[in-house]
């Protein structure tokens, strides 16, 4: 299991790999590494990824979930959001 | 409502980044299967040095079959082409109602020909031949390398491959202006094949160089040769729209593009060439070398059975002495005239007698051993001239030439051979700095990649890769661009996308975002979806041969990740088929895959009515192209018909070279489902519009 959740993260790597050196820049990844330089190098990516995918930390948020998200943002509970008030929230500290 | 805020933040972000890594995924498969097709071309190549290496003819029908494979691209005598590609006798009948070319050309004429061709209509073959016989006349006073100064126009607009889009040649003029005296134009080459117009684009670009010869400069790319034309559809597109002058304006095409410049160098400090570099490449050889010569860089393989140095000052030495008696390397025809249908017997008599006498001074001269990695163009010793020669070899000259127009950067240190191509190398980053330091220019220019945002830099800056046909694998795939340079040499550049929709689908607007971006992925991915399944089908037997050596056990099934494994060893397009399993497998139960009812749905997909033998449909399926290309060659005449027997020649021989098994009644099945004339001609366009019409299959 271990294998194949590491050949699927070298595969996702590899397509950001723009110059096919098994670096990619630093804004693709969304996890904390500790890399200078503002690319994240293959060998440093996969441990952390594979840990983080093993701890199921990065499921899929399910549908019925994010329905309530959004609902709980709709005020007036009228089915729909603004987009102003949608930037709004989502770009609150 | 914060957590709900943070919720809907997390999920925005991860949708974005799998609608990222989806379009991702999509360019790659476009671009390795466009690759690999390049490759296939490769194989071709092989294919027509395996006729020469093994094949002895043992019939006259054999023989002629071979040297129609060979005898193509001489260029032709100045008079000679005078008088076959003549124009003057053509005349214009009132009917027409297109623009009317009178010479020397005018700005009124081109601005006449963009609304005619705005408005689809189609110049008569009279004024494309006397267009194409005046660029010919122009372009051959031009040097190898055009040497073009920014003091005099303000800024030098470079434009990049167009492939045959018109439209997006009308953008350009739409957004940046028509060639004028104050505003000049590089066009850096490839401006034909794919695309369906690459006549009008031909037309306009040799219009402008005529009326601003100063301002206007063009460099040959590599589909500026007929070798490929036949393979990426220029010849077809020429056939189709001229059906009767066809031939002699692809003729001419054939000796104008052989003398289009070879690069184009801007205030002694930015070089700019169609592929790129090796680290060969030398300037000075480039200005100097006969570049007419080319007609086309198709390549052969050495010869096997050859030892010794290559010899070829013998060829100067022959050509010098050469006399009407001795047997010549020209391969020029008695008469002016290409042989049509009519004609066919007299040509093969008379090739019956040349042709081997052609393959023995062949391999007499072309005697090249074993450790030596350079090749040699057939059609550039068929097309030599008289030998003024410095102290280069042919070859080396012939290296130059193709790796301009071929190479590729790489981001690795070196320089290689270009495998994937077949034709020139890839060169890295020490490469360029050494050849920029040793001609003291800045930076290149170069094209022949098609890049996702139109341009793109590498090797810090030093290269600079232009693209201009937008939405080239499909609508939505990249935009184009084109860049601006001024007498400081910072370039400027302007994208953009012809096409409607596709303008309204941009990335920036946040508005409506998901959704748009969401159509235009689907849309494209469909497409490349599409190809790849088709990739997948063509090669089946191996496939399943694949998926047996995992299955050991023969339970019919394999994990997924073994079939990922597979699948990549078979079809070896470095994709991500881990990331592509779910477009790609329907249904897979624990993990496992059936693998043979998998194939069997994809074949489903791909299946024409016809009941053909599964394989046998695969094999010229897989084949179809190389296929094609061979068929155009045989029909010298480009009349569209093969006569049976030629097509059971093709057949067989290539059969025989793929070694792939069939039998005589698998030929015959196949041809009986064709439609042919009571005289045993195969209308060898409607047999390959069959396996079109497959493909397109939704």
């Amino acid at each position: 299991l271990v294998a194949e959740i590491e050949k699927k993260i070298t595969e996702a790597f590899e397509v950001f790999d723009r110059e096919s050196n098994k670096t990619v820049d630093v804004r693709f990844v969304n996890i904390e590494v500790e890399e200078p330089g503002g690319f994240v190098h293959l060998e440093h990516f996969l441990p952390v990824m594979t840990k983080v995918l093993l701890d199921r930390r990065f499921r899929p948020i399910p549908e019925d979930v994010i329905l309530h998200a959004f609902e709980a943002l709709d005020e007036n509970k009228c089915g729909y959001i603004t987009k102003d008030d949608l930037v709004k929230h989502l770009t609150k500290e | 409502a914060f957590k709900a805020a943070v919720l809907i933040q997390q999920w925005y972000r991860r949708h974005v980044a799998r609608l990222e890594m989806r379009r991702r995924c999509t360019w790659r498969i476009f671009q390795s299967i466009e690759y690999s097709c390049e490759q296939d071309q490769i194989k071709l190549h092989n294919f027509f040095s395996y006729l020469m290496d093994q094949f002895t003819p043992s019939s006259s029908k054999e023989r002629d079959f071979i040297s129609r494979m060979f005898v193509s691209g001489e260029s032709y005598k100045e008079a000679e082409l005078e008088k076959y590609c003549d124009y003057e006798s053509i005349e214009v009948p009132d009917s027409y109602t297109g623009p009317h070319l009178s010479f020397p050309l005018l700005p009124d004429h081109a601005t006449a020909l963009l609304e005619a061709f705005q408005q689809k209509q189609q110049l008569h073959a009279r004024y494309v031949l006397n267009l194409l016989h005046e660029t010919r006349k122009h372009l051959k006073q031009l040097p190898n390398i055009s040497h073009v100064s920014t003091c005099y126009s303000e800024e030098i607009t470079v434009c990049g491959d167009l492939h045959g889009q018109l439209d997006d040649l009308f953008l350009i003029f739409y957004k940046n202006g028509l060639p004028s005296p104050s505003k000049s134009y590089v066009f850096n080459g490839d401006f034909v094949d794919r695309g369906k117009q690459s006549l009008e684009i031909l037309v306009i670009l040799f219009t402008f160089l005529l009326i601003y010869p100063k301002e206007v400069h063009l460099n040959r790319g590599n589909h500026e040769d007929h070798m490929v034309n036949l393979r990426y559809g220029f010849t077809k597109e020429v056939m189709q729209k001229y059906k009767v002058h066809g031939k002699k304006i692809l003729r001419m095409f054939q000796n104008v593009f052989c003398w289009l410049p070879l690069a184009t160098l801007i205030d002694q400090k930015v070089l700019i060439i169609h592929g790129g570099i090796s680290d060969t490449t030398d300037l000075d050889m480039l200005e100097k070398i006969q570049r007419n010569r080319f007609v086309s860089v198709l390549r052969l393989k050495k010869r096997k059975e050859s030892s010794g140095k290559p010899q070829i000052q013998a060829i100067n030495g022959e050509s010098e002495s050469g006399t009407d008696a001795a047997p010549r390397l020209s391969l020029q025809p008695q008469t002016a005239q290409a042989p049509s249908t009519a004609n066919r017997r007299e040509f093969s008599r008379w090739l019956r007698q040349t042709v081997q006498e052609q393959i023995d001074t062949c391999r007499r001269l072309v005697d090249i051993s074993e450790s030596e990695p350079e090749e040699l163009t057939y059609s550039s010793m068929v097309s030599l001239k008289d030998a003024d020669e410095p102290c280069w070899t042919l070859q080396e000259e012939w290296k130059q030439v193709l790796d301009i127009l071929w190479s590729d950067p790489m981001p690795q240190e070196g320089c290689r051979e270009n495998k994937v191509r077949g034709g020139g190398c890839y060169f890295g980053p020490d490469v360029t700095e050494k050849f920029l330091e040793k001609y003291s220019l800045q930076f290149l220019i170069r094209s022949h990649e098609c890049k996702q945002e139109g341009y793109e830099f590498c090797h810090s800056r030093k290269v600079l890769t232009i693209f201009s046909a937008s939405n080239y694998y499909e609508i939505g795939s990249n935009r184009g661009a084109y860049v601006k340079l001024g007498p400081d040499l910072i370039p400027h550049f302007v994208q953009y996308q012809a096409n409607k929709t596709a303008h309204l689908l941009t990335m920036t607007q946040r508005q409506g975002f998901l959704v748009a971006l969401f159509a235009k992925i689907s849309r494209v991915e469909e497409s490349a979806f599409r190809a790849l399944r088709e990739k997948l089908f063509a090669h089946t037997s191996a496939l399943i041969s694949a998926f047996k050596s995992y299955d050991r056990d023969n339970t019919g099934k394999i994990t997924l990740s073994n079939w990922a494994t597979a699948v990549e060893s078979v079809l070896r397009l470095g994709l991500p088929w881990r990331m592509l399993r779910p477009q790609l497998v329907r249904s897979a139960e624990d993990g496992m895959l059936e693998y043979k009812s998998w194939l069997d749905d994809l074949a489903m997909e791909q299946r024409s009515q016809e009941h053909i033998q599964s394989s046998l449909l695969e094999v010229i399926y897989r084949n179809r192209s190389n296929l094609e290309t061979i068929f155009r060659i045989i029909d010298r005449d480009h009349s569209g018909l093969i006569s049976f027997e030629e097509f059971q020649q093709t057949w067989k021989l290539f059969s025989s070279h793929m070694n792939i098994e069939l039998t005589d009644d698998g030929i015959n099945d196949l041809v009986r489902s064709i439609d042919f004339n009571k005289d045993g001609n195969i209308d060898f366009n409607e047999f390959l519009e069959a396996f079109r019409l497959v493909r397109q299959c939704p």
